[in-house]
């Protein structure tokens, strides 16, 4: 009643199936994939079919950002205007008027017997004079003085181990006590100065950035919050028909990563105009002080970063609310 | 396919809701779950899709203790699990045939077999040919049917229904147990809370009767 001609055991054909089961693997690696871009595109679907509400948030995080980077850029110019000036713990001391040159040359050498002095160089008067005069561009006004007004000056330059500002204060207290000394400051003090103020605003740059990144991971936090709470009913029927966590994640997370780039793009475009608008007048004014000073833009990489930096916040502010609120949208 | 081993079921706030609930439910077979509202029957279906866990007892699905089932397992079981809703539970803003394609999407079927088996599941149920409608525009009838093919459309052993002839009437309701018992006799194992009893005595199938709690017939 049987045929018996199939005699060999039938072959079964391999199955390349994971546990999530259904179709072939390539199937699936294409499922995967389609799955991811259609999340990317649909959440992108989404924030574009709420456009108004969207364009608010998007500005709203594109000002704290541009605040930031803006800060960071004008520090950065700043800094390049600092650069510019190199710092020396190079002492003056101006002699007073009735040292004798014989005295001063003295003063000189004792003053080279200083272990922490490295070098020193005595400037005549006449030498002085002779700098004065084709440096300052005031040469035949000074030509027309009776008397050379300049004093011996002796340049001391103390060793490069001598960082410490409070053992550079004290050699310079010392040389403020000498009989023959009428004036001694250290020239590039104010170089110093505006060093330190410049990395307080540095530091200032980065507190301001944490603080605004936190706004924008509190805001993306809050309008992902928003979206889950109107896309609840669809949450729960995909957790009903057995969706993962990731699955659910995803559009949101996606949606996250939206928001922060878009606002990162915004925001780089208001800065870029903000320096656009600022450029002219800033260099003619460098022109005025004959200084080579552009103006700095945001470049390729601080691009980048910038982008990156908003797009990441946007997905750990959407993944710390899928994080603490998705347990609780139970089905019923 | 389906075993209640002592199940009892308390709440703080309620006290006992399911009461020492044992019953087993053969591959295939087909069965409704009775008894008056507030009787226990829907605690009793949760239990089945792991929305909640039992305080005692054990619940086994396809020899699978739901109660030891980690939190990341739990949409693996539910995929064992056709769910139907007395509301139907459809997303209003996607058509008949992505609600249906939603089981698959998430189970991570390629797009020709999510093409394939959504329509064989909509022939199924009658509706093929209404893919690209929105649930707004079907009757309550249709609705429940986009209902039965996105339970039935992943394949599951089981299929757990909770008043699902609650929103219609009597004749949309005869044919949508009828078709319960099409999925039935190719080998499903069906299980269907219902409180419609003039329906359920026309029906030849095991009645589970619960009372406060207890199970009282079965």
């Amino acid at each position: 009643m049987m045929k018996h001609v199939n005699k060999k055991p039938l072959k079964q054909e391999p199955r390349w199936q994971t546990k999530i089961s259904g179709g072939n693997f390539v199937d699936k690696c294409h499922a995967y994939r389609n799955l991811h871009a259609h999340a990317l595109f649909s959440s992108l679907g989404r924030l574009v079919a709420s456009r108004f509400s969207s364009a608010m948030t998007i500005i709203v995080l594109a000002i704290a950002i541009s605040l930031a980077s803006g800060f960071y850029i004008l520090v950065a110019n700043l800094q390049q205007l600092a650069g510019n000036l190199e710092a020396s713990n190079q002492i003056s001391l101006f002699l007073k008027d009735e040292i004798s040159e014989a005295r001063a040359n003295k003063f000189a050498s004792s003053i080279r017997q200083n272990p922490d002095i490295q070098e020193v160089k005595l400037i005549t008067k006449e030498k002085a004079l002779e700098e004065f005069q084709s440096y300052s561009g005031f040469g035949e006004a000074v030509k027309a003085l009776e008397r050379n007004p300049l004093p011996i000056v002796i340049q001391v330059l103390p060793k490069n181990s001598l960082e410490n500002e409070q053992a550079l204060e004290v050699l310079l207290d010392g040389f403020k006590r000498s009989a023959e000394v009428d004036f001694a400051q250290i020239d590039m003090q104010w170089v110093k100065r505006l060093q330190s103020i410049m990395e307080v605003a540095r530091r200032g740059v980065i507190l301001l950035s944490l603080l605004l990144g936190a706004g924008v991971l509190f805001i993306t936090a809050n309008t992902i919050r928003l979206e889950l709470h109107t896309r609840r009913d669809e949450v729960v029927i995909a957790k009903l028909v057995g969706a993962t966590n990731g699955f659910i994640h995803r559009p949101f997370l996606y949606s996250g990563f939206w928001i922060g780039f878009f606002s990162g793009v915004t925001a780089w475009f208001i800065v870029t105009i903000i320096m656009l608008i600022l450029k002219h007048p800033v260099e003619n004014l460098s022109m005025l002080y004959d200084d080579g000073f552009h103006v700095l833009f945001f470049g390729f990489t601080e691009t980048l970063a910038l982008l990156f930096i908003s797009s990441v916040l946007g997905v750990v502010g959407s993944w710390i609310v899928l994080h603490f609120q998705l347990r609780q949208l139970k089905p019923e | 396919m389906l075993k209640f081993d002592n199940v009892s079921m308390r709440y703080p706030e309620a006290g006992d809701v399911l009461r020492n609930v044992s019953f087993h439910l053969q591959r295939g077979e087909m069965a409704f779950l009775t008894g008056h509202s507030g009787a226990g029957k829907s605690t009793l279906l949760k239990l089945i899709a792991v929305i909640e866990r039992c305080s005692r007892g054990r619940v086994l699905l396809d020899g699978q203790d739901l109660n030891q089932a980690k939190d990341r397992q739990v949409p693996f079981i539910r995929r064992k699990v056709g769910l139907i809703f007395q509301d139907y539970k459809l997303l209003q803003d996607r058509t008949v045939f992505d609600n249906v394609a939603l089981p698959l999407v998430i189970a991570g079927y390629g797009h020709h077999e999510v093409s394939r088996r959504v329509r064989a599941s909509l022939d199924k149920v009658g509706l093929l040919g209404k893919e690209k409608k929105y649930p707004v525009v079907l009757s309550g009838g249709e609705q429940q049917r986009v209902g039965i093919a996105r339970a039935v459309v992943n394949k599951p052993p089981l299929i757990v229904a909770d008043e699902p002839t609650g929103n219609l009437d009597p004749d949309l309701s005869a044919e949508i147990m009828h078709l319960f018992e099409q999925f039935q006799q190719v080998g499903v194992t069906i299980l269907i809370a219902s409180h419609d009893i003039s329906l359920i005595a026309q029906m030849n199938h095991r009645i589970l009767k619960l009372d406060h709690g207890q199970l009282v017939a079965s």
